[in-house]
C-alpha cells in the first residue's frame, strides 16, 4: 500500500540527513508504528508521505502510484491527517472542524452534515451536544476525538497520525487507543502512527518500526520486536521487563472465556444464597448485575457481616472502576494498581457485566510465556 | 431583529444626541459677538462634513490598502521583507502626525487631498502592522494540519488564517481611528477644513465656547466609530 523506496531528506542548512536511504513497506490495513527517540527523524519520515515534506531523493509509492509526481493537494485530500497538537481550528464549530475535508472535496451539504454526524457518534460524541460548540470548550480528550473524527470523515483509505494521543492522561489515552483499535477493526485503514512511547507503539501496532539517527533500525511485529530485538538499541528501547510489555499485546476477552468464574449475583438475590455460595468456594467476594446484566458492584464476605438486610441490593458497595473487554491486560493491571486491588470487572460497551480479571490471571498470562 | 438593531444603534444614537444638544446650545446661546458670528449651524456642518469626509476616505484607504499589503507581506515568500517593513513602520509610527503634514505641505502643497494623503498614510501604519502580525502569528500546526487536509494557500488565507487574524486586525483599525481622529483636526493648518478649524478659530479668538464645541464634536466622531467596529468585531469573533 505505502512503499518508501531509498528515501532520504536533507533539511536545508543542516548538515546531517533527518532521514537517511530509508526503505520501508507498509501493507493495506496494517498499523505501522514509527517508534524512536526525538529526532530520529520519524514525524519527518511521516510528513513525507503526504508530502509536508519533500524526500530530497528516493520515491514513495502509494498504491503502486508515485506520490511525488501526484498533485499534493489531490494527494492530501485522500489522506487522514492528524497531528501532535491536533490543529483543531479554534475560529470554527466542531461541525465545522469535522467537515473540512468534505468541503475541499465539495461534497453536497446534507451528505457532509450526515457524515459528520456519523463521524461524531463514531468518536463517542454527541453531535447534537458537541457539534455546535468551539474547541475551547472541550476538554483535551475531546479535542484529540475531534481529530480523527475530522481525519477520517471522507473516509481516506489511509492516515498519518503524529501522537495523535500525546496530551491527554494516561488514563484517557487508554481509553481513546482501545476505542480507536475498536474503530480499526472495524474500518481497517492503513495507517502510519509516529509515537516515542515504546508502550504505545506494541499496543497499537502491527508492525513496529524502529528508528534512530534517520536510519531504520528493525521493522518488525511487535512480538518479534520483544522476543528478538536486532540489536543492543532495540533491546534497551523495549526495556528489560519485556514480559511485562507483552500485557499489551494480549486483549482481556482472549483470556476472559477461558476463566472459570462463578456467576454474579442478581441485585434481588437473597443474602442467603450469596452467604452459602461464599462458604462453598474459596473465593471472598461476588459480582452483583442488575436485570439487563449491568454491574451495580460487589459484595464481600465481610461486607455480609457488617450489615443488615435480605436482598443483595442491601449490600452492594460499588466499584470506583471497571474495563473493557476489548482493553489490554496491562490497562487491567493499572486499574488494579491504581485502586489497591487485586481484580478488576470485565465489562462490554453497554456496562454489562462480562467477568472478572485478577492479578493471578495476569501472572499466569506472563508465566506461559516465559 | 428589531430588538438588536436598537441595541446597534442606541449608544451611537445617544452620541449624536449628545453632539446635536451641545451644537444647539452653543449656537443659541452665545457668549458674544464673536462666539455668534463663528458658531453658526452652517459653519458647524461644514466643518462636520469636511472632517468626516477627512476621516472616512482616509481610513477606508487605509483599510483597504494596510490590509492587503499586510497579507502580502505575511507570505512566506515574503517574509523577510515583511519583518524589515515592520521596523520601518514602527519607526514611522514615531513621527509626530503635526510633523508629517509639515511634510507634505512642503512637499506637495495645500489642501483637501494632501490632508486626506498624508491620514491615509498615517492610519495605514497600525492597520498594516497587526494584519501582518495577526497573520504570522497563527500558530504553525493549525497551518500545517489545514495543508495536511489539503487545503490550497489561498483557501488556508481565506478559512484560516484572516478569521484568525481577524480581532488583531480589528485592533489595528481602531488604533488608527483614534491617531486618525487626532490627526484629523491638524488638517486645517493645510488648510483642508474639518472641525480643527473650529478649534484653531476658537484658539485665536480666545474663545473657550468655540474650542470645546470642535472638540467634543470630534471626539463624539471618534467614539461612535470606534464602537460600531467593536459592534462588528464581536458579531464576527464568537470563538474566543
Amino acid at each position: 500500500m505505502i512503499k518508501i523506496e531509498n528515501v532520504t531528506k536533507k533539511f536545508p542548512g543542516m548538515e546531517i540527513p533527518a532521514v537517511k536511504d530509508l526503505n520501508l513497506e507498509i501493507k493495506e490495513g496494517d498499523i505501522c508504528v514509527l517508534v524512536g527517540p526525538s529526532g530520529c527523524g520519524k514525524t519527518t519520515t511521516m510528513k513525507m508521505i503526504n508530502r509536508i515534506h519533500e524526500p530530497t531523493s528516493g520515491s514513495i509509492y502509494i498504491d503502486g502510484q508515485d506520490a511525488l509526481k501526484m498533485n499534493p493537494i489531490k494527494l492530501r485530500l485522500d489522506i487522514g491527517y492528524v497531528i501532535q497538537e491536533i490543529g483543531l481550528f479554534p475560529h470554527m464549530t466542531i461541525e465545522e472542524n469535522v467537515a473540512t475535508v468534505p468541503n475541499e472535496k465539495k461534497w453536497p451539504k446534507e451528505k457532509t452534515k450526515k457524515k459528520v454526524a456519523e463521524m461524531l457518534t463514531l468518536v463517542g460524541l454527541d453531535p447534537e451536544l458537541h457539534g455546535k460548540r468551539y474547541p475551547s470548550e472541550l476538554s483535551g480528550g475531546q479535542r484529540q476525538r475531534v481529530g480523527v473524527a475530522r481525519a477520517m470523515a471522507t473516509d481516506p483509505p489511509i492516515m498519518l497520525m503524529d501522537e495523535p494521543f500525546g496530551a491527554v492522561d494516561p488514563i484517557t489515552r487508554a481509553k481513546l487507543q482501545n476505542e480507536f483499535l475498536r474503530i480499526q477493526e472495524r474500518v481497517g485503514k492503513t495507517i502510519v502512527f509516529v509515537t516515542h512511547d515504546i508502550d504505545e507503539a506494541i499496543k497499537m501496532g502491527d508492525t513496529i518500526a524502529v528508528m534512530r539517527d534517520g536510519e531504520l533500525v528493525q521493522h518488525a511485529s511487535p512480538n518479534d520486536l520483544l522476543s528478538a530485538p536486532a540489536d543492543e538499541f532495540v533491546s534497551s528501547l523495549v526495556g528489560r521487563n519485556r514480559s511485562i510489555k507483552r500485557l499489551h499485546l494480549i486483549r482481556i476477552r482472549e483470556i476472559l472465556s477461558d476463566l472459570d468464574r462463578p456467576k454474579p449475583a442478581k441485585v434481588d438475590t437473597s443474602v442467603d444464597d450469596i452467604r452459602k455460595q461464599l462458604d462453598e468456594s474459596d473465593i471472598r467476594s461476588v459480582m452483583v448485575v442488575d436485570r439487563d446484566n449491568k454491574l451495580k458492584g460487589i459484595i464481600g464476605i465481610n461486607d455480609l457481616k457488617k450489615k443488615t438486610g435480605e436482598q443483595a441490593a442491601d449490600y452492594i458497595q460499588e466499584l470506583d472502576q471497571s474495563v473493557t473487554s476489548d482493553a489490554t491486560l496491562n490497562d487491567a493491571l493499572s486499574v488494579m494498581l491504581e485502586c489497591g486491588e487485586g481484580y478488576v470487572a470485565v465489562v462490554n460497551e453497554d456496562d454489562q457485566y462480562q467477568g472478572t480479571i485478577t492479578l493471578g490471571d495476569l501472572l499466569n498470562v506472563v508465566k506461559e510465556d516465559e | 431583529m428589531a430588538k438588536t438593531l436598537f441595541r446597534w444603534l442606541f449608544v451611537p444614537l445617544l452620541l449624536i444626541a449628545a453632539g446635536i444638544v451641545i451644537s444647539v446650545y452653543t449656537v443659541n446661546n452665545p457668549t458674544d459677538s464673536l462666539v455668534a458670528r463663528a458658531l453658526t449651524y452652517d459653519s458647524i456642518l461644514k466643518s462636520l462634513r469636511e472632517h468626516l469626509w477627512l476621516m472616512l476616505v482616509s481610513m477606508i484607504g487605509a483599510i483597504v490598502v494596510g490590509v492587503l499589503v499586510g497579507i502580502m507581506l505575511s507570505r512566506p515568500k515574503l517574509y523577510y521583507l515583511g519583518r524589515g517593513v515592520e521596523n520601518v513602520v514602527n519607526v514611522g509610527q514615531t513621527i509626530p502626525s503635526l510633523a508629517i503634514l509639515a511634510l507634505f505641505f512642503t512637499i506637495i502643497g495645500l489642501g483637501f487631498r494632501v490632508a486626506v494623503f498624508a491620514l491615509f498614510l498615517y492610519s495605514i501604519l497600525p492597520i498594516l502592522r497587526n494584519t501582518f502580525a495577526g497573520i504570522i502569528n497563527v500558530p504553525d500546526s493549525i497551518i500545517e494540519s489545514a495543508r495536511g487536509m489539503g487545503m490550497s494557500p489561498f483557501r488556508i488565507l481565506t478559512l484560516i488564517e484572516l478569521p484568525l487574524a481577524f480581532p488583531i486586525i480589528v485592533a489595528g483599525i481602531r488604533t488608527a481611528i483614534v491617531i486618525n481622529v487626532g490627526a484629523a483636526t491638524l488638517a486645517t493648518f493645510i488648510a483642508a477644513g474639518g472641525l480643527g478649524e473650529l478649534i484653531v478659530i476658537g484658539l485665536s479668538l480666545r474663545r473657550d465656547m468655540i474650542v470645546l464645541t470642535g472638540a467634543s464634536l470630534a471626539a463624539l466622531t471618534a467614539i461612535i466609530l470606534d464602537y460600531l467596529i467593536g459592534q462588528v468585531e464581536a458579531k464576527v469573533v464568537k470563538w474566543v
